[in-house]
């Protein structure tokens, strides 16, 4: 009984698939130093330069001379870039020019709050993604389907504070269960933070909820079609036993995908949530920044936001060549 | 016309209410001085006044009418979405079909750039452009219009790429047509269907995207009405139980729901052609 994966009629040639995965981690590699370069140029593509237009037009040329030395301006760009690279490997990025404080402080806080948001999304929303994925699957065309995919529409379509103003004004201010600010510290207990963070959470889930579902409900039909499951389906095993061990097993590989897809975008798409609920996670530094033109910030949040995105991207890849014995043995 | 109108007569009944959502958008958009109770930035009342007969959705945090404002707001996004997406589709399909076109360097360099960028998250992106160039309607425009170019890229040469290795097209290649009539009259027409398809969903993205920089205060800048603005400024009301914030989100929920519902319609018939 087809339980586990199939392993395409044989082993998988170790070596090809070690160096489709050297290839696909080097792609990505190359990728983000391109990106870190794209960042750094397009500071410096600024007319003027960053001293200036931050002093502004009416500061003293000392001042703009002595700033330009304290932001290494007076060096030549390449070795500029050359040593924010490795200072940003070595987690040292400089000061914040709105504050002073060091920018390795600012983030090192804000990041670990984002990632403990997108994770516990990501713990609600993954397996009740698959688990309603399936159920569509099962009961397709039905009126349940169409209710389903009725509301993965309108999620779609919905913008990500329609969604959380929506949860506020029901489960915060008609009915005051929930805070509708997220403000964390580092004394909250982590009962205290997964109670403060719900509703973001709730936002977030929704939010990726419909698209992960989708794709669930896709390939599992996909794989339905085939004749080994009308097989199953004539030797009399039931509907759910034929869609969950017959069918999810090999519906796997973009279900996988398109969950680690969502995770990138959890990370990346936090931004509008934080907002709304005044968390202090790494997308609200990067828009008051933004806001505030501090540059020095908006480079590294970027970077280490970039990183992220392009790592969670490579594991997608990564674990879809590792569930699909085609990918396993490219041609 | 009259075609036009049995055409729609035989759609869905989920389509025939996108179509009926996109005409009262459009509709307000066009005749927004003309239906609008109050100007687009006149203060009238109270600040968050509640729903009355003189201002049937309220006021917002300014004392301006609410419907006013959502009204001119319309008028501003929907252009600016419409504006963007036309860029982004002239920028993108003509890239694409170069790119299937020619081959060889061009098509390597072109996908090689549009991967680059691909591989970052869009509002990211977007607000480190931002950052650098300053908040502006064109900076605005051009940054969202090459973005979502870089999507429509790859359907298009996705789609053109298909197209290109048919014999027709071979045979125009023989005859000794030129690049640009080859794009012109062989791939575009071929390639319309599904392109028609992918300019709803495209405008449905630029929207909550314009939508969602605004609402970070980096879009369109007060006092213009602005739907994803206009939600952030009348933010605040919420934690006192008044819903202004809730109305320009709806709305602006409203209308991609009604983009994508007339998008499903499409892709189901440029799907149903094929078989």
């Amino acid at each position: 009984m087809p339980t586990g994966l199939p392993n395409g009629g044989g082993l998988p040639d170790m070596k090809d698939m070690t160096a489709t995965i050297l290839k696909r981690i080097g792609h990505s590699v190359i990728t983000l130093f391109v990106i870190s370069i794209l960042i750094f140029a397009g500071v410096e593509a600024l007319p003027g330069d960053l001293a200036e237009s931050i002093l502004g037009q009416s500061a003293l040329p000392e001042t703009v001379e002595a700033f330009r030395k304290e932001l290494k301006l007076d060096l030549p760009p390449h070795v500029r870039y050359i040593s924010w690279l490795g200072d940003f490997v070595q987690g040292e990025m400089g000061r914040s020019l709105s504050n002073h404080r060091p920018i390795t402080e600012l983030i090192g806080w804000r990041l670990s709050n984002t990632l403990f948001l997108a994770a516990a999304a990501a713990v609600v929303a993954v397996p009740l993604a698959i688990i309603l994925g399936i159920l569509a699957a099962l009961y397709r065309n039905t009126f349940f389907d169409r209710i389903v995919s009725m509301v993965s529409l309108s999620a779609i379509s919905f913008p990500e504070f329609f969604i959380a103003y929506i949860l506020i004004a029901l489960i915060s201010v008609k009915l005051p269960l929930f805070p509708s600010i997220s403000t964390l510290d580092d004394q909250m207990s982590l009962a205290d933070k997964l109670y403060t963070i719900v509703l973001p959470c709730l936002t977030l889930t929704m939010v990726v909820l419909a698209h992960m579902m989708r794709q669930t409900r896709a390939a599992i039909i996909n794989v339905l079609a085939t004749p080994y499951i009308e097989m199953a389906r004539l030797k009399g095993v039931s509907r759910l036993r034929v869609v969950v061990l017959h069918a999810f097993p090999n519906a796997l590989s973009p279900v996988i995908n398109v969950v680690a897809l969502n995770m990138a975008y959890l990370v990346a798409g936090v931004v509008i949530v934080e907002v709304v609920f005044v968390y202090p996670g790494l997308g609200q530094l990067l828009v008051d920044s933004v806001s505030k033109r501090d540059l020095p910030v908006v480079q590294a949040s970027g970077l280490i936001f970039a990183s992220v995105y392009i790592g969670l991207n490579l594991l997608a890849d990564l674990l879809s060549i590792a569930s699909n014995p085609r990918l396993r043995n490219p041609r | 016309m009259s075609s036009l109108i049995k055409f729609i007569q035989k759609a869905p009944w989920s389509a025939k209410i996108g179509i009926i959502i996109l005409v009262i958008n459009i509709a307000v958009a066009a005749f927004a001085p003309v239906i609008s109770p109050y100007g687009e930035t006149e203060i009238t009342g109270d600040v968050w006044e509640e729903m009355s007969l003189t201002h049937p959705l309220g006021t917002d945090h300014l004392g301006r009418d609410l419907l006013s404002r959502l009204i001119y707001g319309a008028r501003n996004t929907i252009a600016l979405a419409l504006m963007i997406t036309f860029l982004s589709f002239s920028l993108g399909t003509l890239g694409g079909f170069l790119a299937a076109t020619l081959g060889g360097w061009c098509d390597t360099l072109l996908s090689r750039t549009v991967d680059l960028v691909l591989s970052f998250p869009t509002l990211i992106f977007a607000l480190m452009v931002l950052s650098v160039v300053g908040t502006s309607i064109f900076s605005l425009i051009c940054v969202i219009a090459i973005l979502d170019a870089t999507r429509v890229f790859r359907l298009a040469r996705a789609v053109a790429m298909d197209i290109a290795v048919m014999d027709f097209v071979e045979a125009g290649r023989l005859r000794g047509e030129k690049t640009g009539w080859i794009i012109l009259r062989e791939i575009l027409p071929n390639a319309l269907p599904p392109l028609v398809a992918e300019f709803g969903l495209r405008f449905c993205f630029v929207f909550l995207f314009i939508a969602g920089l605004s609402f970070l205060g980096l879009g369109i800048q007060p006092p213009t009405a602005d739907w994803g603005s206009m939600v952030k400024e009348n933010a605040g009301a919420i934690t006192f139980g008044i819903f202004t914030p809730l109305w320009p989100a709806a709305a602006i929920a409203f209308i991609t729901v009604g983009v994508n519902l007339i998008v499903d319609w499409f892709l189901n018939l440029a799907s149903g052609l094929k078989e």
